[in-house]
């Protein structure tokens, strides 16, 4: 990525408590949290987005992932307004074990929301067709992986694209649900929101390490004539945004364990760092509708 | 004259020595730095190959065509595949579709 964006991409990384970044005709502006507060920001929070959670993970770089995502659940239960629903960007499971799945399940239960949407990450289908995940979180696609729904005016937009990989490549949606995306924007509003969202980054951020969507362009075509798109995604467990035009992308904190800044090292493994910075690089990501704006605004928060 | 045979013999017993099939360690892939070490491995057909994860991160085989898959190996855990029949076996790692490999069999 150009040096702008790494840049701005580790100033995300080095942020405390909370980012608000709010979207004014296209353009993102980053607020102080408590700035934000003392301007009440108003809105109903819409949405919480939660990723990688990883449950069964157990090494150095986090030896207790369900401790840090109690926390994250906490955190968000803790919130003045309860989110409508959550969104969940994959990487439940760290080896798509069963026993993992269920214990996922039952904790994501303690979030005081109304709905739970899930979409895979790699780490959840190891198994090719993904039985498991399917089996839990399949009815909203049924069983696809990819659908739609809208809420409060915004459409939200589920895709996978961890199950269609090709050799040495990126993530990939495939033709079906490339055609199917199509058609679910074809004839909608250019003013009605959009929220997309998909585990790995839909945009290539760093090709080396698979960071990217091989279709990420033609997606971007297709999203271009809205007036506002957001696409949140995770994979990366690390905030990395960038604007273009009216499109927004936006990646997520995980809840287990941070990974290294792109090409600082063999791969996108685990990092380990201090016990006391680990709090700080964990976190989930909220959606707010601002009542002056039908858009939502992403504000970022940590664990400590 | 016997010692120039003698010298012969010796040579192609070192030839033949060098070609025997390997021992159980040289068909040992290791993932290590997200890469499979070796790269590209040659083995006769009927012989069977073992992985095994050395990273923090799990990785996956898969062949390309189907032949095999692992499960998800954590770090330490193998995975086992008889290659019963000649071939070009290119395989991935599921998580990680940068690394890559491939298995002569012949």
């Amino acid at each position: 990525m150009d040096e702008t964006s790494r840049r701005g991409a580790l100033k995300c990384l080095g942020v405390g408590a909370g980012t608000l970044f709010t979207l004014s005709c296209g353009v993102f502006r980053a607020i102080d949290l408590a700035k934000a507060a003392t301007n009440a920001i108003a809105g109903a929070p819409l949405f919480v987005q939660i990723s990688d959670t990883h449950i069964g993970f157990n090494k150095d770089a986090n030896p207790d992932v369900i401790g840090t995502l109690n926390r994250s659940i906490d955190l968000v239960n803790g919130l003045k307004e309860q989110p409508a629903f959550a969104i969940h960007t994959g990487d439940v499971t760290h080896l798509s074990k069963a026993q993992e799945f269920d214990t996922a399940q039952q904790l994501l239960k303690r979030l005081r929301v109304t709905d739970l949407h899930v979409v895979p990450g790699e780490h959840d289908v190891t198994d090719g067709p993904g039985v498991e995940f399917f089996n839990r979180f399949g009815s909203a696609s049924k069983r696809r992986g990819y659908y739609s729904f809208d809420a409060s005016g915004v459409h939200f937009i589920a895709l996978v694209n961890v199950m269609n990989f090709k050799a040495g490549g990126l993530g990939a949606l495939g033709d079906d649900q490339l055609a199917w995306l199509k058609n679910d924007l074809a004839g909608r509003r250019a003013g009605q929101p959009i929220v997309v969202f998909a585990h790995m980054p839909l945009w290539t951020i760093y090709e080396p390490w698979g960071w990217g969507t091989a279709e990420g362009a033609e997606i971007a075509a297709l999203l271009r004539r809205f007036g506002s798109v957001t696409v949140l995604n995770g994979h990366i467990h690390q905030i990395v945004q960038k604007v273009e035009g009216n499109i927004t992308f936006h990646t997520a904190r995980s809840t287990a364990y941070p990974q290294p800044v792109a090409g600082t090292g063999p791969g996108p493994g685990p990092l380990k760092v201090p016990a006391d910075q680990l709090p700080k690089m964990l976190g989930v990501t909220t959606g707010i509708l601002n009542r002056t704006s039908a858009v939502p605004a992403l504000t970022d928060t940590t664990l400590a | 004259m016997r010692s120039i045979l003698r010298a012969r013999a010796l040579a192609l017993a070192c030839v033949l020595f060098a070609a025997v099939p390997a021992t159980a360690e040289s068909n040992l892939v290791v993932m290590k730095n997200f890469d499979y070490s070796p790269m590209r491995l040659t083995i006769a057909a009927g012989t069977t190959v073992s992985w095994k994860n050395l990273d923090g991160e799990p990785h996956t085989v898969v062949s390309v065509d189907g032949a095999f898959r692992s499960p998800a190996l954590d770090q330490n855990d193998s995975f086992k595949f008889t290659f019963a029949k000649r071939g070009v076996y290119k395989y991935v790692c599921s998580i990680h579709p940068k690394m890559m490999a491939t298995i002569t069999v012949k």
